[in-house]
Order: structure tokens, then C-alpha cells, then sequence
């Protein structure tokens, strides 16, 4: 396990300029009055179809709902072959392989949950086996939670040791790795100066991508909480050079909120981000309302449930 | 034997100390019957300059005591005017006022320093408002005092006097004062009383001589805030310093239209004249 | 997949001026309708494409006597005796139909003005519906002003307002001096009269009585009549300083009331434990909303050294992203320079500013080739010896110096004649209660900025001016005090 830097890493993070609550929402509040249209808006919402992580993470998952899954992230419109597709399927350590064996060499990426999500209430050894499976079984995506209660209760050295510790059980045989999700649960966090702390922290440990929320747990992204993750990924690519990921996760379910979070990216951290490789949307339903608005611009004419897939 | 007694020689009262007028001059303070009384220090243009630099070299610190300090330091001048009400009463008495009336106008006098040293740990509270605005922030307005103030004293020898420069200096002003030309006698005894309260050198600054020649220099100095023409009877004067005033936008208090009745308990009117209403605004949030 | 573009374009999203209604040309509101004038008229342009949008009438010194008469006599036959509840119902129609008619109001202002329609529709407009329903409810309660159990109005108001917020000013003027029981007449300013007109209608629309508002317009010589009207009691200006002083003078030796909003050079000081990213907000809204023709504007940022470079770097880089063009479109930042007149003076006074070696730098944006247009401009390495550090630019320019410490930013901040806003970004809140208490500024801004609200008293210190808008405080403004 990498060593810790205990007094770096508290100084680091208490050196974090503070986040005025009204202010931020203000900002993100403000950014959302942007109107996009037309052109724009097509563009806007191929993007954001391929941006989308297409999730399960239920209790009923059965092979069957991750192979229809897997299929509407290939296909999301069947009707239309210049429909995009999502950028991954998102489902428990479990359903990993089932998944995978869906999406064949499609080019989808499969993403799983792992470290005992949702609550991460488990020993580091369960969590790192829960990773090493989902792993072994082809994640190409590991979604790890953080301990909520260590970083709460000040115990950031062993949140981040744990972060450190999955990014090794990430590694393959083969010396690459799967790529690094970590998911705050923001809505545990409670105050924007901890999501911010979270990010860099993180960051900091090698997190590839931070999220918001794992979905389980309300309020799950938002537009203020996005906007404090997406200037710590800014700020750390300033400094460091490298560049890592966002994923709102959670409560997103209409393509008007997905346009404003890409009209934030856009103007936050820009063009550098707006690509399904730096910034996804873990999402179920949002998918069919942008399915069901690309159809609008593409026919004049507002579409229905039936014109999309329900899986 | 008759004792000969010693005469005071009456100066300008500047930043705590007592000059005569740097232009040497003097004049004539004379009785009802015309009788001569005593010489004046006649105080010139720059004789107002350094009480204006005075005054404004004490803003600072009086404006930042607390208000229950500076309560206490105008009750005090209240304490030590009570000591010399015989002194007042004679002053007054030989000014020409009728004698009946000169004992109630110096108990007034004493008693509405006392009603002032009230005021000012509360004229916040009163003036100032907490503000429900619609939206996440924390805002409050508060009176706060406009700077150096210059005052033409009324006629009204020692309650004209001390009506216009306590609530001046209850809200934390400095003030540049010009006696009354005609019965300016109490005026230096107030003086003597500043300096001998705990009144801190340069808060309050009195002078004699003309208004019509110095006043129109402080009310055009640049470095003034704000001037109450409480004592100007001559309506060209009047309009001739606020035009002045209006140079750097000072607040101007202008004389009442008829004749004053000092006697008469004050409203806010005075305290609320030099003060500026000062709004902040912060977010609540996490 | 999705086809690859490099950049997000926004599409253009045009707010529709079908919505509006422009006359050719207009009369003047005298007395409950619109009545010619004795003089001539003038033309009132979109300053975003110098498109003439109508004429407007030029009001004489014969045509302010006419107005101030009308207002005399609604006020001495009709207001002034009409119960404050009844004053209040008036008021509260007229924030009603504010608000149903806030978005033609919004696009009208926007076309005339050349401010984003972003700005007029989200906040200049809901500010005059909330003024208008705030005031409404003090008509009836006046005896709970703190001016003692029953204060009187002071009679006929002279009110004159600038081309910045132009319907807001009126909001702002109009609504406290018919709640206290005045009547009115004002004068918008000349190159944005067209709100101030349509609101008469909506004066028709709420049957205010005949004469209680009286809409005049005009440019300087109308706005001087009016206020040297003898029979004016009260006058409310906002604008320059210099024409304030004109109006002190103009008034010395009267019994009327005045309120004076003017000018401001505000300092928008940073510490190095801002909440920097609110902070950088902060600036670009303290210098750039309505293109910085804000009279409390934060036009001099005050950066302490040893954040300098980082909060330049996260200005610049926020700057960039703002978009100037059209005012109706929804996505525009930055609009237009209200007039040739006032750009002229923005490029003087931004060469001056050269001339003097401060370093200057503008967001990359494409200006438009009709219309007037100011890219939003910094200007670092400024100090107190600049001019562009001590003169109102009234334009989206940023004078930038620095400080090392408390002492020296309040130094800095308060040497200035003027006195009208503040900024403070600290997150250190015993430093937030220090900077406050020692800014001599009528509205202090801590760790936000450029925020409004009908209750909040708005006004200056010092050369900005004196009286308070909003609230109680500017209730009082139009009522007598209890010594009077």
C-alpha cells in the first residue's frame, strides 16, 4: 500500500479556498438559464446519449434485465442507426460478465459498482475482493464508494488509503488497469466544502474519474454539486497536469437538465471535458427523454413512450 | 479694599487647547446695554482650517468608541456643566437675556446633554433596521456617523448651543463649531467644559468670531461632511453655503423656517441629520 | 457515435420582439393621458443597432409647469386625500400587472437600453413587480415608519431618472412616493424613454387617478426644469455627481426634500481566503452586469499580492467566456453601450488609462459592426495615482490594483470622494464585521455582490450622494419627519 503523507494531504486540503454556498448556486443556478436550441440542441443531446452510463443496480437485476440493458446502451434507438450509443452499462460485480458478454467488441464499456457499495460498509479486504471480481469478470469500470463515516469523522488518511488500495485491485495481469470511478455520495457529504475536499482528495490518490453519488441516496447530483466537482478537476489539471473525469450520477432524468450539466462543462473546464471519455451521466431514465427529444428534432412532432424502448 | 479681579482672556477652543486666533484679531463681546463684556478671538479662515484637520484627526477614534463610552464621556459633560450653572446663569444673565428665563434655559441646557448622552447607544436601534430580503442573505442597516460636521450655533446662547452639537457627536461626528457672534461668552465656558469632561481633544472644536466670514470656508471645504445652518438667520447667507456645500455633496441641515423653540423636547431630527445609513449584505449558507 | 464537433456553439435563441408594441412616435403622460408638447421631439435609438425605434417628444419648461400642475392638483384633490389602504390597493395593481407584463417590459428595455435581455428579464423586471409590492404595503401603514403616529407626504415629487435601469429607476422612484401619499412627475432619461412611456399604460390599465403619475420626457434642460419647478417639493435624482451637485445648488435656499443617488467607484476587495471561485463571480457581476453601467459597480479590484496571480488568471479564463451581442438573445452576457456619447467616453477614458501604462486586456469576443460595443476590459498594474482608479468609467472596464494588508485595502478602498458600494471576499468572518464597519459605503457587499431587494436600503457616502432607497429608510425619503 502507498505510503500516506498524512500532513500534505490535511494541508492540502484545509488549503482549499472555502465554497459560499449561495454564491455557487447562484453560478449554477445562472448557467442553467443558457437556452439551447436548434442545432445546438441536437448536437447537445447525441452527446449527452453518448455520455450516458447506462445503470441497473437493484436487488432484481437478473441476467436477463442486464442483457436488455446492455442491448438499449448498443442500440438506444433501433429505428435509427445514427442514433449514438451510451458509453457503458453500469451494473453490481455480478452482472459484470453478463454484460460484457452482451456488448461483445462493441466498444461499450461495462462499468461496475464495487467496494460494498452503496454504503461501503465493509471490511478493506471485502471491499478489495469485491473490486478484484469485478475486475477478473471484465469491468472495464470500477465505481467505488468512499467511507462516508472515515472522511466525516476526519479520518481522511484512511479514505485515502482505501482509494489507493482499489486502485491497485483495479491493476490487471496484463499491467493495465480498470479505469477508476470514485462516488463521494454528496448527498452524505452534506456541505461543498467536503465535496470539494473529497475531489481533490481523490484526485490526489489516483482517482481517474469522481462522482457524485452512487443513486441510493437523495439528493444525488445536482447542478452546484457538479460545479464545485468540475472546478476541482479544473484546478487539479492546473496544477498537476492531469486531467480526471466527472460523472453526476443520480436524478438526472430529462434532457433539459442534461444540456444544462454540458452547458456547465462547457463553460467550466470546456471543451477538453465535453467527451463521453471525461464526463458521463450515470443514468436509467434519462435516456428515453433524450431518445424522445432527438426524435422531436428530428420530426417537428413531440414523440411518446412507445416510440422508445422500455427495457 | 475692592479685590481686583482677573479677567479671562476668551480664546478659540482647537483640538483640546485653547489659541487665540492665529490672524491676531479680536473683537468685542458686549452686553444687552452695549457695555463691553470682553475681547473675543476673532477667528479666521484658518483658524476653522485647523479645527476642521483637528476634527477629523479625532473622527477616527471617537467614532469607533463605544457608544456607552462615548454616552458616558457627553453625561460627564453634563456633570461638569452642573458645576458651573452659576457661571452659565451669570454669563447668560449678562448676554441680556431676561432674567426669568435664564435659570430654565441652563437647567434645559444640562438636561439635554443628559437626553443626548442617552442616545447614543440606542440610536442604532432606532434607526437602524434588520431587512427581510427575498433570497439567502443576511442583511442589516446601520446608522453610522457622516464625518466632521461644521455647525453655525444658534443665537440661543448655551441651549441653542448644546441642542446642535450633542446629537451631533451622540452618533460619533466631529464637529467645527461657530458660536453665536452676539452672546459667545457661554460658548467658551462650553469649551472649558470640553476640555475639562473626558471629551477627547478635536471632537468638538469651538469657534468665535463672524459666521459670515468663516462659515462660508467650512462649507466649502472639501474635507467637511456634512453643516448645520441651525444658526443662520440671513437667507442669502443661507442659500450662499449650501450652494458651497453642494461642492462635495455635504449633508446640509437647514436653520428652522420660523423661530426655534429650543425648549421644546427634540424629535430624532438632529441625531438623524449626520448619519449615514450603511447596508451589508452577506450569504447564508453552509 | 456521435459526430465529433470541436466546440459547443450556442445556437442563436432571439427573445421575440413580437411581444412589443412601439409606437411611432409618443406624447407626453400629463395628467392621465398622452398629450403633445409645446417643443420638439427626438429620436430614441436601439444603441445594438442604431435602429431608430421611435420619437419621442421633447418636453418644454411650459410642459413641466403643465405636469407639475396636474400632479399639484391630483395630489390636493384626489391623493392626498385618499385612505393609504386605497393608495396601497393602486399599488399593488400596479405590481400586477408588472409582473404580467414583465416580459414585453423586458424586451422593450432591452431594445431600447441594450442590456441582455438575460438581465432585464431576470432581474431588473422581477425588482419592479417586488418594489411595487413591497411599497404597496407601507400606504397603510405609515404611523409605523419611526416618523412618529402620522407623517404627511411632502407634496408634488420631481423625479429624474438615468438610462442604466431605466423602468427600474421608475420602480424604484415612483412606487415609496405614491405609497407615502406624493404624486409624481418624471422624466426619464432621454436615450431610454420607452418604459417609462408604457408604463403609463399600465397607469391607465390600474385607473391610477389623472395626475397622480406624470411620465415627462426630455433630455438635461427638461430634467432641470422639473427640478426647479417651484412648485415641486421633493426631488429624487439618480445619475452623474456632477449633475447631483448642479441639483444641490439648484435647490439651496428651498424647503424641498432631496435624494441623491450618484456616482461610485466602488472597491471590490479580495483577501486571500476568499471563496475564490465565488469571488471571480463576484468581479466579473460587480463589473460587467448591464456592461457596467452601474453606478455601485465594483470598477476597482482590490487583490491582495499573494493571490494575484492565481485570481488574474481565473478572471481571464472566466472573462473569455462571457458572450456579447445581441440583447434579446437569451444567451448573450454582455449587451450593448447604451449610447455613442457614453462609448465615447469608455475609450477615453480606457486610453487614458494606456496612456498611463496601465496594462490592458480584453476578453476575445467578436464585436458587432453596428451599434455601440465594449469588449469587458481589465486594466492590472493600476494604482491610486491612475485615473482610471479614481474616475467612474461607467462601462465594463476593471481598474485592478493590489494590497498587502486589512489597513492598506481599507486605505485604498475608502480614498475616493465617492462612497456608494464595497465588496469584501473573506471567508473569515470577525474580518467580514471589520472591513464592514470601516468601509465608508452605504451598501456593503460581503462575499456577494450587486444584490438588490425593495427592502434593502440603497445609497452612498460622500459624493454618491445622499438619502436611501429602499425600505423604511426609503419611505422616509418622501415623507415628513417629526420634527417638521
Amino acid at each position: 500500500m502507498a505510503p500516506t503523507a498524512t500532513a500534505s494531504l490535511r494541508k492540502t486540503l484545509d488549503g482549499l479556498p472555502g465554497v459560499d454556498q449561495v454564491g455557487l448556486e447562484a453560478r449554477a443556478a445562472g448557467l442553467g438559464t443558457r437556452s439551447i436550441k436548434t442545432t445546438s440542441k441536437q448536437w447537445a443531446i447525441d452527446l449527452a446519449i453518448s455520455m450516458v452510463d447506462l445503470t441497473t443496480l437493484e436487488g432484481s437485476d437478473t441476467p436477463g434485465k442486464v442483457r436488455a440493458l446492455a442491448n438499449k446502451a448498443m442500440r438506444p434507438d433501433p429505428t435509427d442507426p445514427t442514433c449514438p450509443s451510451a458509453a457503458a452499462v453500469c451494473v453490481y460485480p455480478d452482472m459484470v460478465a453478463i454484460a460484457k458478454d452482451t456488448l461483445g467488441d462493441s466498444g461499450l464499456n461495462v462499468a461496475s459498482v464495487a467496494t460494498a457499495f452503496p454504503s461501503g460498509r465493509a471490511s478493506l479486504a471485502v471491499k478489495l475482493a469485491d473490486t478484484r471480481d469485478a475486475v477478473a469478470a471484465g469491468a472495464d469500470e470500477i465505481d467505488m464508494v468512499i467511507d462516508r463515516g472515515a472522511f466525516l469523522s476526519g479520518n481522511i488518511d484512511l479514505v485515502f488509503d482505501e482509494i489507493v488500495a482499489t486502485k491497485e485491485a483495479c491493476a490487471r495481469p496484463d499491467g493495465s488497469h480498470a479505469h477508476l470511478k470514485v462516488i463521494f455520495e454528496t448527498g452524505e457529504l452534506q456541505t461543498y466544502d467536503n465535496v470539494r475536499k473529497a475531489s481533490w482528495l481523490a484526485m490526489m490518490a489516483g482517482a481517474d474519474f469522481i462522482k457524485t453519488s452512487t443513486g441510493k441516496v437523495q439528493p444525488a447530483a445536482t447542478l452546484p454539486v457538479t460545479l464545485v466537482m468540475l472546478e476541482a478537476v479544473r484546478d487539479f489539471r492546473d496544477e498537476t497536469g492531469r486531467q480526471v473525469g466527472v460523472k453526476p450520477a443520480g436524478g438526472i432524468r430529462t434532457s433539459k437538465d442534461a444540456i444544462k450539466y454540458l452547458v456547465m462543462v462547457n463553460e467550466i473546464v470546456g471543451d477538453d471535458w465535453l467527451d463521453p471519455d471525461w464526463f458521463r451521466f450515470g443514468a436509467s431514465t434519462l435516456l428515453n427523454d433524450l431518445l424522445m427529444q432527438r426524435q422531436k428534432m428530428l420530426t417537428g412532432h413531440y414523440s411518446g413512450p412507445d416510440y422508445v424502448t422500455l427495457d | 479694599m475692592t479685590r481686583i479681579d482677573v479677567r479671562k482672556t476668551h480664546k478659540l477652543y482647537i483640538n483640546g487647547a485653547f489659541p487665540r486666533s492665529e490672524s491676531g484679531r479680536t473683537y468685542e463681546a458686549l452686553d444687552a446695554k452695549g457695555d463691553f463684556i470682553a475681547n473675543m478671538a476673532k477667528a479666521s479662515r484658518k483658524d476653522a482650517r485647523d479645527a476642521v484637520l483637528a476634527a477629523r484627526k479625532a473622527f477616527g477614534g471617537w467614532s469607533t468608541r463605544t457608544p456607552y463610552n462615548r454616552g458616558q464621556v457627553i453625561y460627564r459633560i453634563a456633570e461638569v456643566m452642573e458645576g458651573r450653572r452659576d457661571q452659565f446663569i451669570a454669563e447668560i444673565l449678562a448676554g441680556g437675556t431676561p432674567p426669568k428665563r435664564v435659570a430654565p434655559c441652563v437647567d434645559a441646557s444640562i438636561d439635554r446633554v443628559v437626553w443626548y448622552a442617552g442616545w447614543a447607544d440606542k440610536y442604532v436601534q432606532v434607526l437602524g433596521n434588520a431587512n427581510a430580503v427575498s433570497g439567502p442573505f443576511f442583511n442589516l442597516s446601520t446608522p453610522e456617523p457622516t464625518g466632521v460636521v461644521a455647525i453655525i450655533a444658534p443665537e440661543a446662547p448655551l441651549l441653542g448651543l448644546v441642542s446642535v452639537i450633542a446629537p451631533a457627536i451622540a452618533t460619533g461626528n466631529t464637529v467645527v463649531v461657530i458660536a453665536t457672534e452676539n452672546h459667545p461668552v457661554p460658548a467658551v465656558t462650553l469649551a472649558e467644559i470640553m476640555a475639562t469632561s473626558d471629551v477627547p481633544a478635536g471632537v468638538v472644536n469651538i469657534l468665535t468670531g463672524s459666521a459670515a466670514e468663516i462659515a462660508p470656508w467650512l462649507a466649502s471645504h472639501m474635507d467637511v461632511n456634512g453643516i448645520d445652518l441651525a444658526g443662520v438667520t440671513d437667507p442669502a447667507l443661507a442659500t450662499e453655503l449650501e450652494v458651497a456645500a453642494a461642492e462635495n455633496l455635504k449633508r446640509v441641515l437647514r436653520a428652522p423656517s420660523g423661530p426655534a423653540d429650543w425648549l421644546a423636547e427634540p424629535t430624532l431630527a438632529r441625531l438623524e441629520a449626520f448619519v449615514e445609513t450603511k447596508t451589508v449584505w452577506h450569504p447564508i449558507g453552509v | 457515435m456521435t459526430t465529433k464537433r470541436k466546440t459547443f456553439e450556442y445556437a442563436p435563441a432571439p427573445e421575440s420582439r413580437a411581444i412589443v408594441d412601439i409606437k411611432s412616435s409618443y406624447g407626453l403622460f400629463i395628467n392621465g393621458e398622452f398629450v403633445d408638447g409645446k417643443g420638439g421631439s427626438f429620436k430614441t435609438i436601439s444603441p445594438a443597432t442604431e435602429e431608430v425605434l421611435a420619437e419621442v417628444t421633447e418636453a418644454t419648461a411650459a410642459d413641466v409647469d403643465t405636469a407639475v400642475r396636474a400632479a399639484r392638483k391630483a395630489y390636493e384633490t384626489v391623493w392626498s386625500k385618499l385612505p393609504g389602504s386605497e393608495r396601497a390597493k393602486y399599488l399593488y395593481r400596479i405590481a400586477r400587472i408588472m409582473a404580467e407584463r414583465s416580459r414585453e417590459f423586458a424586451v422593450l428595455e432591452s431594445l431600447d437600453n441594450g442590456k441582455p435581455i438575460k438581465e432585464s428579464r431576470d432581474v431588473d423586471l422581477p425588482l419592479v413587480a417586488q418594489w411595487f409590492f413591497y411599497y404597496a404595503g407601507w400606504a397603510d401603514k405609515l404611523g409605523h415608519a419611526g416618523l412618529g403616529p402620522d407623517p404627511k407626504a411632502l407634496g408634488v415629487a420631481g423625479q429624474v431618472i438615468p438610462w442604466n435601469f431605466p423602468i427600474m429607476m421608475l420602480a424604484w422612484k415612483i412606487a415609496p412616493a405614491l405609497a407615502a401619499g406624493n404624486t409624481v412627475v418624471l422624466k426619464p432619461a432621454e436615450t431610454t424613454p420607452l418604459t417609462a412611456l408604457l408604463f403609463a399604460e399600465v397607469c391607465q390599465q390600474a385607473e391610477l387617478p389623472p395626475g397622480v403619475v406624470n411620465i415627462i420626457t426630455g433630455a438635461g434642460p427638461t430634467g432641470q426644469a422639473l427640478v426647479e419647478h417651484p412648485d415641486v417639493d421633493k426631488v429624487a435624482f439618480t445619475g452623474s455627481t456632477a449633475v447631483g451637485k448642479a441639483i444641490a445648488r439648484s435647490v439651496a435656499g428651498t424647503s424641498k426634500k432631496v435624494t441623491l443617488e450618484l456616482g461610485g467607484k466602488a472597491a471590490n476587495i479580495v483577501f486571500d481566503d476568499a471563496p475564490l471561485d465565488q469571488a471571480i463571480e463576484g468581479i466579473v457581476g460587480g463589473i460587467f452586469f448591464n456592461q457596467g453601467h452601474v453606478c455601485c459597480a465594483g470598477s476597482r479590484l482590490l487583490v491582495q499580492e499573494n493571490v494575484y496571480d492565481d485570481v488574474i488568471e481565473r478572471l481571464k479564463r472566466r472573462m473569455a467566456t462571457l458572450r456579447l451581442g445581441d440583447p434579446l438573445d437569451k444567451n448573450t452576457d454582455i449587451g450593448a453601450i447604451n449610447s455613442a456619447e457614453q462609448l465615447a467616453r469608455i475609450k477615453e477614458l480606457s486610453a487614458v488609462g494606456d496612456a498611463e501604462g496601465a496594462e490592458r486586456w480584453s476578453a476575445p469576443c467578436e464585436i458587432p459592426d453596428h451599434g455601440f460595443w465594449f469588449a469587458p476590459t481589465i486594466f492590472t498594474g493600476v494604482t491610486q495615482a491612475h485615473r482610471i482608479a479614481r474616475e467612474e468609467i461607467f462601462g465594463p472596464v476593471l481598474s485592478v490594483l493590489t494590497f498587502r494588508t486589512p489597513a492598506e485595502a481599507i486605505e485604498k478602498a475608502n480614498n475616493t470622494p465617492y462612497g456608494l458600494s464595497a465588496g469584501v471576499w473573506t471567508e473569515k468572518g470577525s474580518r467580514i464585521l471589520s472591513m464592514a464597519s470601516q468601509l465608508r459605503a452605504g451598501v456593503v457587499w460581503a462575499n456577494t455582490f450587486n444584490k438588490f431587494d425593495p427592502a434593502s436600503p440603497f445609497g452612498g457616502y460622500k459624493e454618491s450622494g445622499y438619502g436611501r432607497e429602499g425600505g423604511r429608510h426609503g419611505l422616509a425619503a418622501y415623507l415628513q419627519g417629526a420634527s417638521a
